[in-house]
């Protein structure tokens, strides 16, 4: 029978693509796959004909009779029919690395995966040695993908030179106290950060449920370059679907070997907390404590996960080392601008007409990414604003889409790219009710830790509250620049220490919203919808599904 | 006076060997490497503003109050958990860091209540110092937004408040209960702006985990954690330190005072045996003192069935000396004789014995060290050469393997039991020897590796299969004994334990422990490092008490685990100076400094210093001097300070040797049960009133300073003086000092010790001129003995058997709470925790006999019974019941027999065979007893214009 490839992804599975592949199952070989993360287009089936894949979509389960009536295991039914799927222009624009078995393979077969380039990069870094690899990771430029951008290569570095105490191979909870007593272990652990929690952004989820293997050889060769024999992958709780692959994967890797003997992996889905995606935090969590923020130093690669030495990298990092370490460090060097190398993974989100994952060289610009590659809001309204790198990223106005899309360019505008994630925001949107969402966040994700955060959160939108019910604004908006400051200098982790990025760039770039006066929609110390009155007065017009498939020929 | 306040450096002190200088705002400072940059501004004489650190607890970097900043590094980091570098230029102060400061503290008062005129912290407030220190001036935010101020205040626990309304949520609580104390009974609760500290489960500090320790109250910065005694009294004005009367451990606290009240206890930083930290006995069951039962005139009455008659001192001193010169003309001088206290200082110990060896001319001389540890003295006598432990408390922390028999720190000794669990977290291993599942067997994060559950009675077929693992598996160490030890001896004792019937598997019949068990921990003791053990009268009181010292002796030379930080045999000795007693000269056979008798060289010494010759023959031990009265011969007894009738065993021969005796007299805070015997009663002095000193189990003489006026007028030394000088005998102590000075005249091994020398920091002896500043680690280059002696230990079985009538074997022991007879703690509010001794039985043993939890149920043996409530616990293993003897209605002792060491006569406490079966009420015994007690108690009221 015919191959018709129908992802699993969660996005597809939210549009029905159980659906399509049931009303598909008497009639071909269904292949549930990852999604190319063209979320217009999901539920997107790729048919396997002698032409290649052809893609159809969006799929509903009521177009499959019509379809396979029309030839749609030939690939010659017309309606709906995209074409090969690398010609979309969206995924054809691609520098797809990391992301390059995601949508095509079976996530779960490592037949699959070995067919697609898998386990070259582990066999590379097994020939070459761990001093190599590391040499690699870091002549590849590899930087963290969380959001940090701290080069991979130089936390690797710093964990395999760290020193173990073997005398200590102690119990599996950290020391309480005692400056006499040295790290303990034996041991060095591999923590993945796949507590993906910035909103608009799913690169993780995509990846765990798509192509999970590519985690466990990117966790398998950071084990085997810094001597570590245990990893851990911290994943989010609401990502059930990629908990059930990765589950899956991981058994499917220990059966055959791949996993288990020098390097293992464990799973531990987290409990809903944001702030458990700081890796302090993490590390607590997984030590079975309260998900809170460690100071630093002692850094996690000298005094990690149970006392010991530990990489913790971000998962987009660790699943991008196989295709360096396959391809050379110097292919992937070769991308990208300034000292940000490689592609990015970006996701677009929120008020914009094409959504999906857009994996990219570093260098392409907010506008391109927004206007040309996203195609504006799917409101259709103008675009007023684009908030970059998760809740705690800055709002960028227009005027500033010009800036490439890197660390440092971004730093530089008081706006960070964190994870790569960009919601955008048509020009109904209250830049001061945004202001008071991102305090409102902290509010509920705060640990509770350190002052800045537990109580200046709750002042910050107590005081946005003030100055949007006309409150003495001036005296309110001094008040709330200084709580910014203390926010940013005095926080002990990002969360608090960046809150002050949408917060300050919505009162720079959008002063005239906190000067408007009390909302009729809003009532102070409420949370209020996030969309109010339409700043230029006129109605909106978009409307979801509306648009024509951007289709190749 | 002044207050005693000790530097706070804000992080713990660093030891390391390199040293880093850099510049704190313009000043130079070399510092250990590792230190925080707060600490070394301290050290600069730079104190940084903060709030949530605190040298006692590990740095945590939350409060971002002592942000800093440094030339040459982006942002500003917190001082408190940035470590120095060299050459490091820091700034403690700028405009920026002022402004993010104050931008806190703003933050902080935000939440806060204003109330610091009515406050209880007001005058002694951590929060209330930072904002004046960076200059707070207003709170722009107002007071109307989201807020604690509302939360309601947990008076539950009888010592302190949790007043969640100041809470600043620094956390030095949860982490004083984590680090310090290791209970880990409190946490923040909840996250964000609703975090918040909660114990438990979110219950009343009561009826948590919580053990009252009193860390997290001293560790609390503002009026949130609060003692009862503060908000009552308000601050203290003036502070003394001193040393706890509780336990061996020997607790150095601060009295803080109003004028000649105490406010609070608060354990000192500078204590060398507790570095600052303390449990609910030292810290808080200190009102004993002020109760309404002590006594405070002496009284006399002519038989024990009369009224007590209020007397003047000299009228009570005049009665004692009158009956004993009476009694000794009668019966001859030995039919009189003394019990120095272990609960009174070493000095008035030393003025006991010295009574009884001049003014009465003979030896009978005894001390509760008698029923507690005197096989330790015998044993480790026979085996290092002397009579005490051979560590300080500090030496845990290098221990890799702790084994602990016989002992339960965590309600025994709890501030070592805490420090042992910091080392256990630290990944130390632990072997529990110990017929009960005690808490350090699983503790939060603490696990035991092993723990040895074995018949009670069977300690010396326990140690010895031990041995016979280490020596047939060849885990000895051969070095150490050939050049250490008395090879001879070890080549027998070796060839002993490796008979077969000394191994694991021939004795698991015994011990019923499974000998795969034993092979695993002598394993891991002989292999895993340094190995140290801690015992406790779960040991030394049995009928092989002993020889079951001399078993551990054995082991620890064995393994080469002695004479260096980390190993050693360690008594944890109950009460506040039983080591100090002993040291004394307090047991019949022995002068001070444990010298016998019999020999001329130390009787010259003494008779010298003394003007009086000295019997060479050793005189009664408490047993003996019991039987003699009961036969007559024996009828004088003034017992300072122990209240034998509830405390030793066969409470039945003890009274009737009481009640044959012509004068009794009990020198005491209380009418104890003893005082029911006695015919003329001394009002003590409390800890709180006494000039001295106290030994503790680590042999430290700790100063023990006076902070009130004795309150019956004369402190426990001038009582016995006077009785001495009454009788004939002259002493002219101007203070305890001159008594000091004499023990350290006449005894080597406290040759350098002065009060001088005391004030300075406590030492352990011995402290001499080869020692000047004591030793804290004892046999490091070769035994007092000279080699180390290994003696055979073959195991008797104890007469003392379960049979059809008594199937049951009982055993006693402590809770945390409570201290022994209970005089002091029952007179205080830990009686909320232990209002009543419980029979532990397992749910097996429970279910036979119809019992369930909480049922009164009567508790038999040979020798008598009681009645006591039960509960059903799997702590105990089946066929093993256990009990407190805390409580005088419970007369547990009623029930222990006469059994005791065979050579020190320490009464078997620990194993006694019984039968449980439920009870409708009191036994007769107790019924007559509560009549007689009460009738024995009375006091005559005193007539009208006399």
């Amino acid at each position: 029978m015919t191959r018709v490839f129908v992802p699993r992804d969660a996005a597809a599975l939210a549009v029905g693509a159980d659906e399509v592949a049931a009303a598909l199952a008497d009639h071909a070989d269904i292949v549930r796959t990852g999604s190319r993360g063209l979320f217009w287009l999901e539920p997107m089936i790729e048919v396997e004909t002698q032409q290649g894949r052809i893609a159809y979509g969006p799929v509903e389960a009521a177009d499959i009779p019509g379809l396979l009536a029309d030839g749609l295991l030939t690939g010659s039914a017309r309606h709906l029919r995209l074409g090969s799927p690398e010609r979309i222009p969206f995924l054809a624009r691609q520098t797809r690395l990391t992301f390059s078995r995601c949508g095509i393979v079976d996530p779960l077969s490592l037949d699959d995966y070995h067919a697609h380039g898998g386990l070259d990069g582990l066999r590379k870094a097994w020939e070459i040695g761990p001093a190599a690899t590391i040499e690699a990771v870091l002549a590849s430029g590899l930087r963290g993908r969380g959001g940090a951008g701290f080069p991979t290569g130089v936390k690797w570095k710093t964990v395999a030179d760290a020193p173990t105490d073997p005398a200590h191979g102690g119990p599996e909870f950290p020391a309480h106290g005692g400056h006499r007593v040295p790290a303990k272990g034996g041991r060095k652990f591999i923590v993945c950060n796949a507590d993906e929690g910035d909103s608009g952004t799913y690169a993780d989820r995509m990846l765990l449920e798509g192509d999970p293997f590519s985690l466990i050889e990117g966790m398998a060769i950071a084990g085997f370059a810094v001597g570590a024999s245990k990893g851990y992958v911290y994943t989010r709780s609401e990502y059930p679907h990629a908990i059930a692959t990765f589950d899956k994967a991981l058994a499917i890797a220990r059966a055959a070997g791949m996993l288990g003997g020098a390097f293992d992996i464990e799973q531990r889905p987290g409990a809903g907390a944001y702030v458990c995606g700081e890796e302090t935090a993490l590390l607590e969590s997984i030590e079975g404590r309260r998900g809170q923020v460690r100071s630093k130093p002692p850094l996690p690669a000298h005094k990690g996960l149970f006392g010991c030495p530990t990489v913790i990298n971000n998962m987009i990092t660790l699943t991008t080392v196989p295709c360096i370490l396959r391809d050379g460090a110097a292919a992937y060097e070769a991308i990208g601008m300034g000292r940000s190398r490689g592609t990015m993974p970006i996701q677009l989100a929120g008020n914009v007409r094409y959504g999906g994952l857009f994996e990219a060289g570093f260098g392409v610009t907010l506008g391109e990414l927004v206007y040309d590659i996203g195609g504006g809001t799917l409101s259709g309204r103008p675009v007023r604003a684009a908030q970059v790198g998760g809740p705690l990223g800055a709002y960028f106005p227009p005027a500033l889409f010009d800036t490439p899309f890197d660390y440092e360019a971004f730093a530089a505008k008081d706006g960070l790219i964190g994870h790569g994630g960009i919601v955008v925001f048509d020009d109904t949107v209250d830049m001061a009710q945004q202001a008071r969402f991102a305090l409102e966040f902290c509010v509920a994700e705060s640990c509770g830790k350190c002052t800045p955060c537990r109580i200046g959160s709750v002042r910050g939108m107590e005081t946005v509250d003030k100055i949007m019910a006309g409150q003495n604004v001036d005296a309110n908006l001094e008040l709330l620049r200084d709580l910014c400051h203390t926010l940013r200098a005095g926080s002990l982790c990002a969360l608090g220490g960046f809150i002050p990025y949408p917060v300050l760039s919505a009162m720079n770039f959008f002063p005239e919203d906190f000067r408007r006066g009390p909302r009729v929609t809003n009532v102070p110390g409420t949370s209020a919808a996030i969309t109010g009155t339409p700043i230029a007065g006129t109605p909106m017009t978009g409307r979801p599904g509306a648009n024509p498939p951007l289709a190749a020929a | 006076m002044t207050m005693v306040r000790e530097i706070d450096y804000g992080t713990p002190a660093v030891t390391a060997e390199a040293m880093v200088t850099l510049t704190i705002d313009g000043r130079e400072v070399t510092v250990p490497d590792g230190t925080s940059i707060m600490r070394a501004s301290m050290e600069a004489g730079v104190k940084v503003p903060r709030l949530c650190a605190t040298d006692s607890l590990n740095s945590f970097g939350s409060c971002r109050l002592c942000l800093v900043e440094i030339e040459g590094r982006r942002g500003t980091p917190a001082s408190c958990t940035t470590p120095v570098a060299p050459g490091l230029k820091v700034h403690t102060v700028s405009d920026n860091l002022r402004r993010i400061r104050r931008g806190v503290m703003e933050l902080y008062i935000s939440d806060h209540p204003l109330d610091c005129l009515t406050c209880s912290a007001n005058g002694n407030c951590e929060l209330q110092t930072a904002a004046g220190e960076v200059g707070l001036r207003e709170v722009r935010y107002g007071y109307a937004g989201k807020n604690h101020l509302s939360a309601p205040v947990d008076q539950s626990n009888p010592y302190f408040n949790f007043d969640p309304s100041k809470c600043i949520v620094c956390s030095r609580c949860v982490r004083a209960c984590e680090e310090v104390q290791g209970t880990f009974a409190l946490t923040i609760q909840d996250r964000g702006f609703a975090s918040k500290v909660a114990a438990g489960l979110d219950e009343p500090f009561l009826t948590s985990e919580c053990v009252s320790c009193g860390a997290c109250v001293q560790a609390c910065p503002t009026a949130t954690l609060m003692e009862k005694s503060v908000v009552e009294m308000g601050q203290p004005e003036h502070s003394v330190v001193t040393t706890c009367a509780y336990c061996g451990v020997g607790c150095s606290f601060k009295a803080e005072m109003r004028g000649d009240q105490v406010v609070r206890m608060v354990p000192w930083k500078d204590g060398k045996a507790n570095h600052g930290h303390s449990c609910v006995k030292g810290r808080f069951a200190w009102g004993y003192a002020q109760h309404p039962d002590r006594v405070l005139k002496p009284m006399i009455r002519e038989k024990i069935s009369d009224p007590w008659r209020e007397v003047s001192w000299d009228v009570a001193i005049e009665r004692v000396a009158s009956e004993f010169k009476r009694i000794q003309a009668k019966a001859g001088k030995d039919s009189v004789g003394v019990i120095t206290s272990s609960r009174c200082t070493a000095e008035e110990a030393y003025l006991v014995q010295k009574l009884t060896r001049t003014a009465f001319g003979n030896n009978n001389t005894d001390t509760c060290a008698r029923v507690c540890h005197s096989p330790t003295g015998y044993g480790l006598g026979k085996t290092f050469g002397t009579s005490a432990g051979t560590q300080d408390f500090d030496s845990v922390e290098e221990s890799d393997v702790i084994v602990v028999i016989g002992a339960n720190p965590t309600d025994g000794h709890p501030v070592f039991g805490s420090r042992m669990k910091k080392r256990l977290r630290e990944g130390a291993k632990l072997i529990v020897i110990d017929p009960r599942r005690i808490d350090l067997v699983r503790t939060p994060h603490v696990a035991a590796a092993y723990h040895l559950a074995l018949r009670p009675g069977t300690n010396v077929a326990m140690l010895t299969a031990l041995a016979h693992v280490i020596v047939t598996e060849g885990l000895v160490a051969r070095s150490f004994i050939d050049e250490r030890c008395d090879t001879e001896a070890f080549a027998d004792w070796a060839a002993f334990v490796s008979e077969p019937r000394n191994s694991p598997e021939a004795l698991e019949a015994t011990t019923g422990v499974p000998a795969a068990l034993v092979r695993g921990a002598a394993r891991l003791y002989a292999t895993g490092g340094n190995g140290a053990i801690y015992y406790g009268l779960g040991v030394t009181e049995h009928s092989q008490g002993s020889t079951a010292v001399m078993g551990i002796a054995n082991l620890a030379m064995a393994t080469g685990n002695i004479g260096r930080r980390g190993v050693g045999v360690n008594p944890l000795r109950g009460q506040n100076n039983v080591q100090g007693s002993c040291d004394m000269g307090s047991f019949p056979h022995e002068l001070p400094g444990y010298r016998h008798v019999s020999l001329p060289g130390v009787r010259a010494i003494y008779e010298a210093e003394w003007g009086v010759a000295i019997d060479p023959e050793p005189g009664l031990r408490i047993p003996n001097m019991l039987d003699a009265a009961v036969e007559g011969t024996f009828l004088g007894l003034y017992v300072q300070g122990e209240d034998i009738a509830q405390s030793d065993p066969d409470t039945k021969h003890v009274t009737a040797g009481l009640s044959a005796m012509e004068c009794v007299v009990v020198h005491d805070l209380f009418l104890n049960e003893t005082a029911n015997y006695a015919h003329v009663f001394l009002p003590g002095a409390t800890f709180l009133e006494k000039d001295g000193t106290f030994i503790n189990a680590e042999r430290r003489i700790n100063r023990v300073r006076k902070v009130m006026e004795p309150r019956a007028g004369l402190g426990d030394w001038e009582v016995t003086q006077a009785i001495s000088n009454a009788m004939g005998y002259k002493m002219h102590y101007n203070d305890p000092s001159e008594i000091m000075a004499e023990v350290a005249r006449t005894t080597p091994t406290f040759a350098g010790v002065s009060y001088e020398k005391l004030d300075q920091g406590a030492v352990q002896w011995p402290c001499n001129e080869s020692a000047p500043d004591g030793t804290p680690i004892m046999h490091i280059d070769h035994f007092v003995r000279g080699k180390g002696n290994f003696v055979i230990t073959e195991y008797v079985p104890t007469d003392e058997k379960v049979g059809p009538r008594f199937p049951l074997l009982l055993t006693t022991g402590r809770i945390l709470s409570q201290y022994n007879v209970g005089a002091q703690t029952r007179r205080t509010a830990n009686v909320v925790w232990h209002a009543e001794d419980m029979l532990e039985i397992h749910p097996h043993d429970a279910e036979e006999r119809g019992i369930k939890d909480g049922d009164w149920v009567r508790l038999r043996s040979r020798a008598g019974e009681t009645t006591l409530r039960a509960a059903v616990t799997e702590r105990v293993a089946p066929g093993v019941v256990y009990t407190t003897f805390h409580h005088p209605l419970t007369q547990a002792n009623v029930v222990t027999t006469e059994f005791s060491d065979w050579a020190t006569n320490c009464p078997e406490y620990k194993v006694t065979a019984v039968q449980v079966s439920p009870s409708n009420g009191p036994s007769d015994w107790q019924v007559e007893y509560r009549t007689l007690s009460a009738k024995n108690r009375r006091v005559e009221a005193v007539p009208a214009g006399e």
